[in-house]
């Protein structure tokens, strides 16, 4: 494991592809209505380049972007746009999750449009949050061998 | 002509399922299992089926991957049986 860290075409590699995988999952969850792809596959793409990104600079580095009180929050607030979305048309009198009860826009076409977005990037943000703390529980603590080594060897 | 891709895709199916329950090391399993999911997410376009394909490529090669791996790490790496 500190092998493949300590690489600098591993790392410079990583820096350079995360921002791109992430967009990557951007497009994949905004392109899911019209094609292949959705919240949950884009959820997972962005997952995995944090958990790249966390594999290759160590978990400590990863949870400073991604700290347990955040990974709450988000898979909260994922639940809660894809509920409170699917609850706003029971408010307006529709059926649950049926768009094209919300008087957003005049057009319900445009209005179940821009709904279904939100209920997949609520999807997406579940999804991304759930499998990074699903890898940071799982994952083993970092030895105290390896961190410490450097350090002593400079001592 | 696509029918010798199909059954060539399928005999690998066999194969690396068969591979992976019966390998004694752990790690090559894991990684057979990804090779698995990658032929998997190709026989799911071929069916059709691109949204799962994408699917099975992102979860089944990707994620559960590194999950796998992660908590292989926490063990010895042998299977016992």
């Amino acid at each position: 494991m500190s092998g493949i860290q300590e690489s600098i075409i591993i790392r410079t590699v990583v820096r350079i592809m995360v921002p791109f995988i992430a967009l990557f999952a951007l497009y994949v969850i905004i392109h899911g209505a019209s094609g292949p792809g959705g919240g949950f596959q884009g959820g997972v793409i962005f997952g995995a380049a944090i958990i790249l990104y966390a594999m290759i600079y160590g978990i400590e580095d990863g949870k400073k972007i991604m700290s347990d009180k955040l990974n709450r929050i988000l898979s909260s607030t994922g639940l809660v746009l894809y509920a409170g979305t699917g609850l706003l048309c029971l408010v307006f009198g529709g059926k649950f999750l049926q768009y094209n009860a919300v008087p957003l826009f005049p057009n319900p076409a445009e209005t179940a449009a821009i709904l279904m977005d939100v209920v997949e990037v609520g999807i997406g943000i579940t999804v991304l949050a759930v499998m990074i703390s699903l890898f940071f529980d799982i994952s083993p603590p970092e030895t105290e061998g390896d961190e410490m080594s450097p350090e002593e060897v400079e001592q | 002509m696509i029918w010798i891709l199909d059954i060539s895709l399928l005999l690998f199916l066999v194969i690396c399922a068969i591979a992976a329950i019966t390998i004694k090391d752990l790690l090559s399993a894991v990684v057979i299992l990804s090779a698995y999911s990658l032929i998997m997410a190709i026989v799911w376009v071929e069916m059709q089926a691109v949204d799962v394909a994408f699917t099975e490529a992102a979860v089944g090669a990707g994620v559960t991957t590194v999950l796998f791996i992660a908590a292989l790490a926490r063990t010895d790496g042998r299977s016992e049986d």
